[in-house]
């Protein structure tokens, strides 16, 4: 089978999505690109089911947080195929304030887990998915510890005694 | 509702099922897992899995690293072959500063990640067969894990939580020791691997147990996102090694695997077989280094390759690097990369994010284990208990990479 090379690929999402397609670039060889929350499940549905994309396998999603932007939370699909061997990363910026985004587990099961991940430590809601639930923290946290405004423990507190840790 | 309760269906009008919790600390499990399950007489009616006893919130504390000190922490991810992961890491960082590896490091490189991936089959596959009821064998193969620990600790000083390499190549070069121990294995584990396969591949008892168990056709294991052995047994051939070459993965000869039904005799199948092909890469590996030059153990980058101690207290530059390593001020370039590796259960990814400061702004690690259990408690319905036990085993979930 021919090789499908990146402009390609940009060139029929282009296509079929005009400018919801923004920020195309390829850090690494691997293309990366935004696009917004009310067409990521029809993205990520064209590239699963178009057979020259033909991104068959989801291969993770996470989100990452950059407090000082606009949409501040960055949600990230890795997408791979498995049979033209690329890879290709989609990044959907949403509001932090009301992180909520499509939920892809209508297109993968494998989807499930990773978006109660995302939701357990970044607070997006997944609207559709079947179990949002925290997956690795306790429910008591109250807060998605991920987020830059959680630090972590500083190393210089003085009220946690050894003694009490049998240390 | 208690979020923290797993959630059953209403599927037991008259109360005659019973609900069996499963773990967390159970030895039938091999690991911190938690599976709720509903059972009519030994079959599963549905079960919940319930993850994060060991969750050490390893992202977060990556944001607060510089690079060389998040290898530690890739150490108890997968915790029966951190080698794998911890060069998962270097090669990682190595792309990010586009750093090439000479290839006399590439080849010590695969040596060790593939003694690492044997040790990790070791215990999946000895595993099985102690579920099934086969002490001999888990007893047997085991020692020769203990050689592979021999080797690393040879090399590095450590066994289990290896923290072996550096960024830009290896701490030191292999001693004539090392070499040693790495030909002795090399003779005598074939040896024991073929006892192991006579004393089980044809064995009724253990047939019988896992042929056409827990049966996963190949579009349900890409549905799921399973990768790497388990994804193989079900007719995928899919190794990060070939379609992406690491490390001159490239420049080896060597065959993937493949099953056909996806049943737990066919990973176990595909395990052993894998362990066959590893020999020959470690075997190929200790030829080509033969024609390399010796004692070239790391690339020639001074400004990331942390330098030896005598030299920090010796040699000006070096004082410098380790000075601008250890305070994680590091020239690298503002970017992000995703690096995947064939980890002992299937891509173990890291998706690292730079932006110039001291430390990662974000680091996700794409767990194969986590990704890969998700599937269990939907495929356990309908499977007795018993078969859900070796389900879990021929899984090779391990606790440290499904928590983080």
């Amino acid at each position: 089978m021919a090789e499908v090379t990146n402009n390609e690929i940009v060139q029929a999402l282009t296509e079929k999505f005009g400018g919801q397609i923004i920020g195309v670039n390829e850090p690494y060889g691997l293309l990366t690109f935004e696009t917004t929350k009310d067409v990521i499940i029809e993205v990520l549905r064209f590239l699963k089911e178009n057979t020259t994309t033909n991104f068959n396998f989801l291969t993770d999603i996470t989100a990452v947080h950059y407090p000082e932007k606009k949409h501040g939370i960055a949600v990230v699909y890795h997408l791979h195929s498995m049979v033209q061997k690329i890879r290709i990363r989609v990044k959907v910026f949403i509001d932090e304030h009301h992180p909520t985004i499509p939920t892809a587990t209508v297109l993968w099961n494998s989807a499930n887990w990773m978006e109660r991940e995302t939701y357990d430590f970044f607070g997006v809601k997944f609207e559709g998915h079947p179990d949002l639930r925290r997956i690795l923290n306790m429910d008591e946290l109250g807060v998605h510890p991920m987020l830059k405004q959680y630090p972590l423990e500083d190393p210089n507190r003085v009220d946690k005694k050894d003694e009490y840790f049998g240390r | 509702m208690n979020h923290n309760q797993p959630v059953y269906t209403d599927n037991d009008p008259q109360n005659e099922l019973v609900t069996l919790n499963l773990g967390p600390t159970h030895p039938a499990t091999h690991g911190v897992f938690q599976n709720v399950i509903q059972l009519d007489g030994e079959r599963i009616v549905s079960g919940v899995s319930t993850i994060g006893y060991i969750h050490r919130a390893f992202e977060k504390i990556a944001e607060h690293r510089p690079f060389y000190q998040i290898t530690p922490l890739t150490d108890r991810l997968n915790y029966c072959s951190s080698p794998i992961n911890n060069m998962g890491w270097h090669m990682t960082v190595e792309k990010l500063l586009n750093i090439q590896m000479p290839k006399r490091v590439d080849y010590l490189r695969v040596i060790i990640m593939e003694l690492s991936r044997i040790a990790d089959h070791i215990i999946c596959n000895t595993i099985i067969a102690q579920d099934t009821g086969a002490t001999t064998t888990f007893l047997y193969l085991f020692q020769f894990r203990e050689h592979i620990y021999e080797i690393f600790e040879e090399i590095c000083g450590a066994r289990l939580t290896t923290n072996i390499g550096r960024i830009g190549g290896f701490e030191r070069d292999f001693n004539d020791i090392a070499f040693a121990k790495i030909n002795k294995f090399l003779k005598e584990f074939p040896v024991a691997l073929k006892e192991f396969e006579s004393l089980l591949n044809r064995n009724r008892i253990f047939i019988d147990r896992t042929s056409g168990v827990a049966c996963v056709t190949a579009e349900q294991g890409l549905d799921y996102g399973w990768t790497g052995p388990l994804l193989r047994s079900t007719g995928v051939d899919y190794d990060v090694r070939v379609s992406e070459p690491y490390a001159s993965y490239q420049d080896f000869d060597f065959e993937i695997p493949v099953g056909t039904t996806g049943d737990i005799y066919d990973r176990y199948r595909v395990r052993n077989e894998e362990m066959w092909q590893s020999l020959r890469l470690i075997e190929q590996g200790m030829e080509k280094l033969k024609s390399e030059p010796a004692g070239i153990f790391h690339a020639d980058v001074p400004e990331f390759y942390l330098p030896a101690k005598e030299e920090v207290y010796n040699n000006m530059e070096a004082l410098i690097y380790h000075f601008k390593i250890v305070m994680g001020e590091i020239d690298a370039p503002k970017a992000e990369v995703y690096h995947a590796v064939e980890g002992g259960n299937g891509e173990l990814g890291f998706y690292l994010i730079n932006d110039g400061g001291r430390t990662p702004y974000r680091l996700h690690f794409r767990r194969p284990s986590f990704i890969n259990y998700q599937m269990f408690a939907p495929m356990s319905k309908g499977m007795l208990l018993s078969d859900a036990i070796i389900n879990m085993s021929s899984m090779n979930i391990i606790a440290g990479e499904l928590d983080a």
